[in-house]
């Protein structure tokens, strides 16, 4: 029943129904104490689009990405991947947490995160065979981390980092990759470098989210932007979507109009 | 020293200290990964009136009525921590050592006030074990570990131990690749559909049944010391974690040997009469390793070598 009704949400618009929607979220609230950090919100991810997660801090991005794939185990909501529920999609889903989320000075090589990447197809005890190195060189290659394969991961730098995370996923040949702050606190170099992998994702039929905060660079990186302050403010294209009165709803007072003005497409 | 006197005397004592050590060290690697490392800590402080109680009950000291003593004093030293946390408004932190030391006292007042006497529990026991009255007494020399009447009179304390030691190895071995993932990046570990809760607890309890089984033998001294020191020591030696591990192994060993060796003969060298506790010494052979990797160590400087941003 509900299921009916969150497809029929928007009949006149032509909206990706729940059925097709690569991440379709419905109702979904968290809390980690007495305040919701998301609350009630529905999303639906259109396919084969890269789509930007953004809001202002605290407005609980992270969070809701967090939720959607059981990592954070919500007070209510339900989410389904390809239209169906999120622990049967697992091997369609790669997602890279936010860099800094893990101690970096763990005892292990770049080589060995990249195969992280492979364990559904390794399982507890199968072999690592030269083909799944070979696979996981070619996705640190994609990055362009290729000389860095037997390095300790502590030695790297942030955008290193980030690009090994990127890697990883790479691994997984997923459908849909969900990335939480992929440019946060990375080089230009390497800003460049995983936008133009995030790009060819797309183009080859995949479909991106990832949460964002450079409010900057939405128009040039992604396709659609999904708006949150702790609800759903909008979501849809960019062009019609990241516009000033939805700005001024998710961001309130914290960005001056000239600021909006200069940002949004109208 | 020939095998007649060796056999007999020192070898189980020695093979003992070595499977405790090693059990220990294995699920150590992950706990100091984890930032866990006083979990090890707590549960060797918490099994004592566990077991204490679970005698009392049983009458007998066999492993698995002290498991479940020792698991239900965990439950109630959870409890305990939560309610000194709420009600005493103190840090968890402070709740937990509290808590821990509390319930060791009590497991010792426990053990002084009731009648051990028939069995090897006590309150030095419990602090020491008694590696050294694991004596083999049938034991004639080499020769006895091929003799089926011999090995029938090994102390149950060695193979009891060394069953252990095998458990927590097929444990960590089965489960490397998920140990691993979900100890360096648990999100992550979760989206590919590891559940890593129940892991997370599986090696809570592998190192629990480790400082159990352990605590006959050696008392709670080196149990605490094990969980840490080597696999710290280890981690100064080489960034990768299957090469941590082999250190971790490699230390937990060495510090058992060279503990016992000093704890026997290294009081008479220096022309003092008695030796001291094998226990004793095997843990603080462990933290003078850690000491020496903590200056020498190849790895010991990456925090601050590291580059930044």
């Amino acid at each position: 029943m509900s299921i009916k009704l969150a497809s029929e949400r928007h009949p006149e618009t032509g909206q990706t129904s729940r059925e097709d929607s690569p991440l379709a979220v419905r109702g979904m609230t968290v809390s980690y104490g007495q305040k919701p950090a998301v609350f009630s919100v529905d999303m639906t991810v259109e396919p084969g689009k890269m789509t930007a997660i953004i809001g202002p801090n605290g407005a609980g991005k992270s969070t809701l990405l967090k939720a959607a794939l059981g990592i954070h185990k919500p007070l209510a909501g339900t989410t389904t991947v390809f239209g169906k529920p999120v622990g049967a999609q697992r091997h369609r889903i790669a997602y890279v947490p936010q860099r800094a989320s893990v101690d970096w000075d763990f005892p292990t090589r770049v080589i060995d995160v990249v195969l992280m990447g492979l364990y559904p197809q390794l399982g507890l005890l199968g072999r690592v065979r030269p083909a799944h190195r070979a696979r996981a060189e070619d996705c640190l290659t994609r990055v362009g981390m290729e000389d860095f394969a037997s390095r300790q991961i502590g030695q790297l730098s942030g955008g290193q980092q980030q690009r090994v995370f990127l890697a990883r996923a790479l691994a997984q040949d997923a459908d849909l990759y969900l990335l939480d702050e992929p440019f946060a606190g990375v080089d230009a170099a390497t800003e460049k470098a995983i936008i133009s992998v995030l790009k060819s994702l797309r183009d080859a039929g995949k479909t991106v989210v990832a949460v964002h905060h450079d409010l900057s660079t939405v128009t040039d990186y992604f396709d659609n932007v999904f708006l949150i302050n702790t609800r759903r403010i909008a979501e849809g294209p960019v062009k019609t979507t990241f516009v000033t009165a939805n700005l001024q709803d998710a961001y309130g007072g914290r960005l001056a109009g000239a600021q909006m003005e200069a940002l949004a497409l109208s | 020293m020939n095998g007649a006197e060796f056999v007999p005397l020192s070898l189980v004592p020695l093979l003992t200290g070595i499977c405790v050590a090693v059990a220990c060290a294995l699920p150590g690697n992950f706990l100091v990964l984890r930032r866990q490392a006083l979990i090890g800590d707590a549960i060797s402080h918490v099994v004592l009136p566990g077991i204490v109680v679970a005698f009392l009950i049983g009458g007998t000291v066999s492993t698995l009525p002290m498991l479940l003593g020792a698991a239900g004093a965990a439950v109630i030293a959870v409890g305990a921590i939560e309610a000194v946390r709420r009600l005493g408004r103190i840090e968890t932190g402070a709740a937990m050592g509290v808590v821990f030391t509390t319930m060791f006292a009590g497991g010792v007042l426990l053990l002084e006030q009731s009648d051990t006497s028939s069995v090897h529990l006590d309150v030095e026991h419990a602090l020491y074990g008694n590696l050294e009255s694991l004596i083999w007494l049938d034991a004639t020399g080499w020769s006895s570990l091929l003799d089926p009447q011999a090995l029938a009179s090994l102390p149950v304390e060695l193979p009891r131990m060394a069953a252990t030691l095998l458990l927590v190895a097929a444990f960590i071995a089965l489960f490397w690749r998920p140990l691993k993932i979900s100890t360096f990046d648990e999100g992550f570990a979760r989206t590919i559909g590891l559940r890593t809760s129940p892991l997370g607890l599986a090696l809570v309890i592998m190192a629990a049944i480790a400082a159990v089984a352990a605590f006959d033998a050696v008392g709670s001294i080196i149990v605490i010391a094990m969980f840490i020191c080597p696999p710290a020591a280890a981690r100064l030696m080489t960034n990768r974690l299957e090469h941590q591990v082999a250190w971790s192994v490699g230390f937990a060993t060495l510090a058992a040997v060279l503990g016992y060796v000093l704890a026997g003969y290294g009081p008479l060298w220096i022309g003092m009469q008695d030796s001291v506790s094998a226990a004793g010494m095997i843990a603080t052979v462990s933290g003078v390793i850690l000491a020496v990797t903590a200056l020498v160590g190849p790895h010991r400087l990456r925090g601050s070598a590291a580059p930044v941003g």
